[in-house]
């Protein structure tokens, strides 16, 4: 273990222990062996597996402390007001990875849902998190989980009563912001939805432009029976920062969860999930679009547990590379001997759009049941020349015909969206990026 | 308008077009016949700026331009209008978003203002009466899953949208209904006119017994062998292609 690498962390471990906000001892100790197993295996490295093509060096040399305490500056207030959105039924809003009561927007919360800091929830009984906060975010899973359990203050704790719907959604924006220092944002969120209960959620990460800081959160999810949850997240982190983010979600028999992931910021962005299926007639969608340009590397990771029979997954992810760019896709499903019955789909797309664009694409399907439908695909591509031609010959201009391509490829895993105001959102920033007249 | 000289075209090792020769003045209609795997769409796409073909040698003046020196866009913004043999599905990009983009570029293109929003949706809704396509069609990506026929009632509402000085029809006809190919042939004959040239590429008089040419050429191994007027096109549905064989303009 390289000691330089765990200072700047040892001190805000250190900085923790103290600190006023008395954390029941469960969580002490899961701190405490969050921190112990970082100290065991420190960063990875490209010899892991896990890890080929996603090198760490950057991070392991970075020195992040914890961040300013008092963040509301005007220009974070002008960021959180750019990241929001119309038609929210509530917005939590966090810098660098505590929670910011005066940036928030908590009236009229719909009945059933109780939203609040972690922090709060910890230091009151616990409630929301007890039970769920580390059952699943395995400490051995990753060094950044186990960073994680060693540095979160705070994030969302979120629960759903049972046998609630809520049509709009609840908003969840992550600022990080060191103010010219670098700085790490550790939010660790919690989500319980209820039995047959029905949630849309929005996750938003933004943070200071160019700015080199380090976001590394960790979200538990359990669904209960029958439970429905849309989670969106969009990654538009500087494009210096480092993104790296883990959500395990559990769902209950005849639950619901589908996510859907838009990463454009980062110059280093990871997003995992994780799901498990722990009843039957489970379904899942995972849709995720990466669209990343100069020197930028995005890897997205996923994981099914088809645990039990019955269940349904399915997954498209698609990347558009441009520059140097990097894109790694991992998608991990893994059948159990009792899932018969099961029916998944896993699809990865990627566009290049130059010659220097790289792509590393691993479906690692394992199936021990015999019964079963899986299926993958992964395509890597260019503009279709034919496309292209068409398009050109009725007068519209190469560069305007690309960009029209481009946005047609992405705009895809954007139209499927269930929430109005996010799809317009991504379909104005995506005809942004791409300089495109609007209709 | 159009005055191509002795045109030869290659797809790699393969020489397709082997001196074509043709003049159409504005206000014509030429038909253009020939057998199967004769360059027809090949001579199409030479026009449209395929960059799958080199032109080894020749010229294609049009209105006085070295069109050869065009790139595809300029071409179309010139007023060159290829209607696909094979229209291209384009997922993604809605009709209506198309049109309206190929519509202002085009105008960019001459330094004209952008069309307004209504007046597009008027002429839209106006030429899709005219072809018979509902309008729902227009909310739909370029051509994805539009049967056959549909694809080239397309064709035909695009080139009605962004009118054309010369229209190159390749095979409209081709896959159409009857009521069909009657629906498109108006489409296509209402937009004759005195200053607008038009070659049709189809293989049947059925077309030409709607869109009445001026002229009918036949196409035959890379070339033009024969031209007459529209009682070629009833000889040829008579006799077919027999008389290449034996007529040695056609080695
Ligand atoms: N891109 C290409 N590469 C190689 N060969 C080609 C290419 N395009 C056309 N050809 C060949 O050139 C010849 C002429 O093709 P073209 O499509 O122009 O014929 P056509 O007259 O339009 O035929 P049809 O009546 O069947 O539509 C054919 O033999 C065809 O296979
Ligand atoms: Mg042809």
């Amino acid at each position: 273990m390289i000691v330089t690498e765990l200072t700047p962390f040892a001190e805000q471990f250190e900085r923790l222990s103290q600190d006023p906000a008395h954390f029941p001892d469960w969580v002490q100790s899961l701190r405490q062996s969050g921190r112990d197993r970082f100290h065991q295996v420190g960063f990875p490295t490209t010899k892991w597996e896990d890890w080929r093509f996603t090198p760490v060096t950057a991070i392991a040399q970075g020195r992040f402390g914890s961040g300013p305490e008092n963040s509301a500056t005007s220009e974070i207030t002008e960021w959180v007001a750019q990241a929001s959105l119309a038609d929210m039924a509530c917005r939590l809003v966090f810098v660098n990875g505590r929670l910011q009561p005066g940036l928030s927007q908590l009236d009229s919360l719909p009945a059933g849902l109780t939203v609040g800091g972690l922090a709060d929830d910890l230091e009151a009984d616990g409630e929301i998190a007890t039970g769920v906060l580390g059952r699943q975010a395995n400490i051995e899973h990753s060094p950044f989980t186990a960073l994680n359990a060693a540095l979160f203050r705070d994030g969302a704790a979120i629960r759903l009563a049972d046998g609630v719907e809520i049509e709009a959604p609840l908003h969840l924006i992550f600022v990080t912001s060191g103010g010219g220092d670098a700085v790490c944002s550790q939010a660790r969120n919690v989500v319980r939805i209820g039995r047959e209960s029905r949630l849309k959620l929005v996750e938003t990460h933004v943070g200071a432009p160019g700015e080199a800081y380090l976001t590394n959160s960790v979200t538990e999810i359990e669904l209960g029976e029958a439970a429905q949850l849309d989670h969106h997240k969009l990654q538009s982190d500087s494009i210096a920062g480092y993104h790296i983010a883990t959500t395990y979600v559990s769902q209950a028999a005849s639950s619901r969860y589908r996510n859907h992931y838009f990463a454009f910021g980062g110059a280093l962005s990871r997003n995992e999930i994780h799901c498990y299926h722990a009843g039957e007639q489970v379904e899942t969608v995972l849709h995720g679009l990466y669209l990343v340009s100069g020197s930028q590397l995005a890897d997205c990771r996923t994981r099914i547990d088809h645990a039990m029979p019955n269940c349904v997954s399915h997954e498209v992810y698609k990347g558009i590379l441009d520059d140097r760019a990097r894109g790694v896709f991992n998608g991990k499903i893994l059948v159990y001997p009792d899932a018969q019955k099961t029916d998944a789909k896993q699809s990865n797309q990627a566009l290049l759009l130059s010659d220097d664009a790289v792509i590393d694409t691993k479906p690692e399907l394992e199936i021990y049941a015999d019964d079963v439908r899986c299926t993958h695909g992964a395509t890597v591509g260019e503009l279709d020349p034919k496309g292209l031609f068409y398009l050109r010959s009725r007068g519209i201009p190469e560069s305007l015909a690309r960009k029209m391509l481009i946005f047609a490829f992405a705009n895809d895993v954007v139209q499927g969206l269930r929430v109005e105001s996010l799809k317009r959102h991504l379909e104005s920033v995506l005809l942004a990026d791409h300089g495109l007249p609007s209709v | 308008m159009l005055e191509i000289k002795n045109l030869h075209a290659r797809s790699e090792d393969t020489e397709i077009l082997k001196g074509i020769n043709l003049r159409v003045q504005t206000g014509e209609v030429h038909a253009i016949m020939g057998p199967n795997g004769s360059g027809k769409s090949t001579l199409a796409h030479v026009l449209a700026g395929r960059e799958d073909y080199e032109v080894t040698a020749g010229e294609i003046l049009f209105n006085g331009k070295d069109l050869l020196e065009l790139s595809i866009e300029e071409r179309a913004a010139e007023g060159l209008f290829m209607a696909y043999q094979y229209p291209v599905e384009i997922p993604g990009v809605s009709n209506k978003y198309f049109l309206k983009a190929a519509i202002n570029s085009i105008r960019k293109h001459h330094g004209q203002p952008l069309i307004k929003t209504s007046e597009f949706l008027e002429l839209l809704k106006a030429n899709l009466a005219k072809l018979g396509m509902d309008k729902s069609m227009m909310e739909r990506s370029v051509n994805e899953g539009f049967s056959g026929g549909e694809k080239k009632r397309n064709e035909i509402l695009q080139m009605a949208m962004l009118r054309p000085r010369l229209a190159v029809l390749d095979e409209t006809d081709s896959g159409l209904d009857i009521d069909a190919l009657k629906i498109v042939a108006e489409g296509v004959n209402a937009l004759r006119s005195p200053d607008r040239g038009m070659i049709v590429v189809t293989h049947y008089q059925r077309l030409l017994d709607y869109i009445v040419p001026d002229f009918v050429h036949v196409l035959a191994g890379g070339k033009i062998v024969r031209s007459g007027d529209r009682t070629l096109a009833h000889e040829l549905e008579a006799q077919g292609y027999a008389f290449l064989e034996t007529e040695p303009a056609s080695v």
